[in-house]
């Protein structure tokens, strides 16, 4: 295929990813540096309350926004360098908690709280769904092949669900006196509020996403788990390992690559944990980096919305994705030049 | 391996724990979806009952004399088995005789929808009517004993108008799915069969668009969409639209989120079929893109079927992107329950809430059903390459 024809099959794609996502990327970036105002001006204002005699009246300096020819309120774009930046991470705080020793302050803030939750619940959930994963896909390739096919449909469903109604399933079961919270009670005898603090929340967070990206690690690995060279674990039994040692050093093994996929999905994936804070109403105790960026794009009370602080934070979030990846994204790139030879 | 050799069999213990953790499993997996169905049908008081039992059985529903008599149980259990036995039998049969040739895809659309409003007719029209009556002569079995209520379906759908944001989500989807197979499958096809360091520069570029969070993107796009009438004004005049609130810009956002996903999957099925296919037609004549037309397209079906689902899934399940978009007017069923958290002062607020979410997962569940198969092979098949 000649580079002509190639490139009129890919164009429209390219052209939409370019218009779509280069493009839009180049705008935050810039937007991060740069921020949109109301021009504002001074007027002197009398305002006069009718009193006795005479009235009384006060002149007092306001602050209005200037409305143009259009009817509408003029805005100015300018520069203001890292501004947007200093604002989301507030770094003289975080310096101030440094050298005060109560490091646990800097997790009062926005960013590096979000930043925080983040990070934890991409790595710990990272073992978590690969191991529940493999450990569903052993047991039905151990069952017997009637219910497979039911099981799968079963282990789809949570797969498959909206993310934001599958967490609320799962916030329903806990919400207030839920059943399941009920029974946490009656069995400790105490009283139990899943929703009250940060660290339950966080629980159930994990929960819910392993609970929803484990059918998918499942299925893959089942897929893999099929295409085990049956011969080299008969010659394994032979040579006397048992189970354990045949799963470490003969499936295992033969399952890495599919191991390395799933890792890298499940790291782009959960970095952009947002739809649990939503289904979980977690806002006041736990947030996400994707979550803090919607927040100052959601219009406040006043109807504005922060688009410098937002661009300034996208662009906070698109550096941690980029360092979480290089390393698998080298490996790809290594593996296609030793392909190449 | 149904024969398993002497050296490979496991011990009982092995294989009861095996079990019993798949039955775990399933459990897990099913319950938080099959407990807010069953709380979705009852009232306030028992779906957010202490205990299971007063969940499952609704005695306060029942005491307000919405019920199901074990007649009622037995009957709307039976015909739901033969509807179902039916949609994988008579259905295929009669879109394969009724459907014009070439349009088997329309023809199982059409078939879908009429069988959907059938059931419907059946189930809770013909159902009911039918049931009173046997229930009032039958005495003891005709007693209601199962609390179930639809009053939050009713209320969702008909107060809520829920409706509008099922018709804007049907829209966005059917949008998305469409464009993005059209746009995917020409750029899938065409990295498939280039060998080229473009082609793989490409995808890697792909790959990278695909982690970048959404969030960032539309931090992008939404000062240039709000304004837009006024950017645009130079090129279009009167006639240029406002980009923030309409479907279509956002069908086409959620295409190009979702293309690199869409491009990969494709790629990796077009590789499965064998570049000599193509090379014989282009022998007999054909174009290149005569070639994809004519002899590649019609053995894609089950490629194009898969991606085609999780686009589908990709539109549905949005949050982010619709709920920032898109405003009150033509906001889809994900966000719009969203603002049920606002209102959600009363308990029939919240199982109306349920109510509105179980809405939302009955398509889903459907889907599994029809598609198992084509889910598990599209998952597997990005995956196979490593």
């Amino acid at each position: 295929m000649n580079f002509k024809t190639f490139f009129a099959f890919v164009a429209p794609s390219v052209f939409m990813m370019i218009l779509f996502i280069a493009l839009p990327l180049v705008s935050v970036f810039i937007q991060s540096f740069q921020i949109t105002q109301p021009v504002m001006q001074q007027v002197e204002v009398e305002t006069c309350t009718p009193g006795f005699v005479t009235q009384t009246c006060v002149t007092e300096q306001k602050t209005v926004p200037v409305i143009g020819d259009d009817g509408k309120i003029q805005t100015t774009t300018e520069w203001v360098g890292l501004r947007s930046y200093r604002s989301v991470l507030q770094m003289d705080k975080v310096w101030e908690a440094v050298s005060s020793g109560r490091l646990r302050d800097i997790l009062q803030i926005d960013f590096w709280k979000a930043l925080r939750f983040t990070l934890m619940f991409t790595l710990i959930t990272l073992p978590l769904v690969i191991g529940v994963g493999l450990l569903i896909a052993l047991t039905v390739n151990n069952a017997s092949r009637r219910v497979r096919g039911p099981i799968i449909f079963v282990s789809l469903l949570p797969f498959i669900i909206t993310p934001v109604i599958g967490s609320l399933s799962i916030y329903w079961l806990f919400v207030g006196d839920g059943i399941l919270t009920a029974m946490m009670e009656r069995w400790s005898g105490t009283n139990i509020s899943m929703f009250a603090q940060a660290w339950t929340i966080e629980l159930l967070m994990y929960f819910y996403r392993v609970w929803h990206v484990a059918p998918f690690a499942f299925v893959i690995f089942y897929a893999g788990l099929q295409t085990v060279n049956m011969d080299t674990l008969e010659s394994a039994v032979i040579d006397g390992a048992n189970r354990w040692e045949r799963l470490r050093h003969v499936i295992i093994p033969h399952l890495m690559p599919l191991i390395v996929f799933i890792a890298l999905i499940h790291l782009m994936d959960c970095y952009r944990v947002f739809d649990e804070i939503i289904g979980f109403r977690s806002q006041a105790h736990v947030i996400s980096l994707q979550w803090l960026t919607v927040d100052f794009l959601t219009p406040d009370d006043a109807g504005n919305r922060a688009i410098a602080r937002a661009s300034a934070s996208a662009m906070l979030t698109m550096i941690g994705i980029v360092l979480l990846l290089i390393l698998p994204l080298r490996r790809t790139w290594r593996d296609h030049k030793g392909s190449a030879h | 391996m149904s024969e398993t050799s002497k050296a490979m069999r496991q011990s009982l213990g092995l294989r009861l724990s095996s079990s019993a953790f798949l039955v775990f499993w399933c459990v897990i997996a099913a319950f938080p979806i099959l407990w807010i169905a069953v709380m979705s049908v009852k009232s306030p008081v028992d779906a957010f009952a202490d205990s299971p039992w007063a969940v499952i059985f609704g005695p306060n529903t029942l005491a307000r004399g919405d019920g199901l008599s074990v007649l009622d149980i037995v009957l709307g259990l039976v015909v739901l088995y033969v509807a179902i036995r039916w949609m994988f039998t008579r259905l295929p049969a009669l879109v394969a005789q009724y459907s014009p040739a070439g349009l088997v895809v329309l023809g199982w659309l059409v078939g879908a929808a009429v069988y959907a409003i059938l059931f419907m007719v059946v189930f809770f029209g013909l159902l009911p009517l039918i049931l009173s009556p046997l229930n009032a002569v039958l005495g003891p079995l005709g007693e209601p004993v199962l609390g179930l209520t639809t009053q939050h379906y009713i209320a969702v759908w008909g107060e809520n108008e829920f409706y509008r944001n099922f018709m804007n989500s049907m829209l966005v989807t059917a949008g998305v799915v469409t464009i993005s197979l059209t746009v995917g499958t020409l750029a899938g096809y065409g990295l498939a069969r280039s060998g080229s360091d473009l082609a793989f520069w490409l995808l890697i570029l792909a790959l990278i668009f695909r982690a970048l969070p959404h969030s960032v993107l539309v931090a992008g796009y939404l000062p240039w969409f709000i304004n837009s009438a006024e950017i645009l004004r130079p090129i279009f005049g009167e006639l240029s639209p406002t980009l923030y609130g309409q479907p279509w810009a956002v069908i086409a956002v959620l295409v190009s989120i979702n293309q690199p996903f869409t491009i990969w999957m494709l790629r990796s099925f077009f590789q499965n079929i064998p570049a000599e296919l193509d090379e014989a037609a282009r022998v007999d004549g054909c174009s290149h893109f005569q070639a994809f037309r004519r002899v590649i397209m019609p053995v894609m079906w089950p490629g194009v079927i898969t991606t085609g689902l999780f686009s589908f899934l990709l539109g549905y399940n949005d949050f982010l992107v619709t709920s920032l978009l898109l405003d009150a007017q033509n906001q889809t069923m994900v966000p719009a329950i969203a603002g049920y958290f606002n209102r959600e002062t009363t308990t029939t607020d919240q199982v109306e809430a349920v109510a509105a979410a179980v809405s939302i997962t009955a398509p889903l569940f459907l889907l599994v059903m029809v598609f198992q198969r084509q889910i598990v092979s599209g998952l597997t098949a990005g995956a196979v390459k490593g």
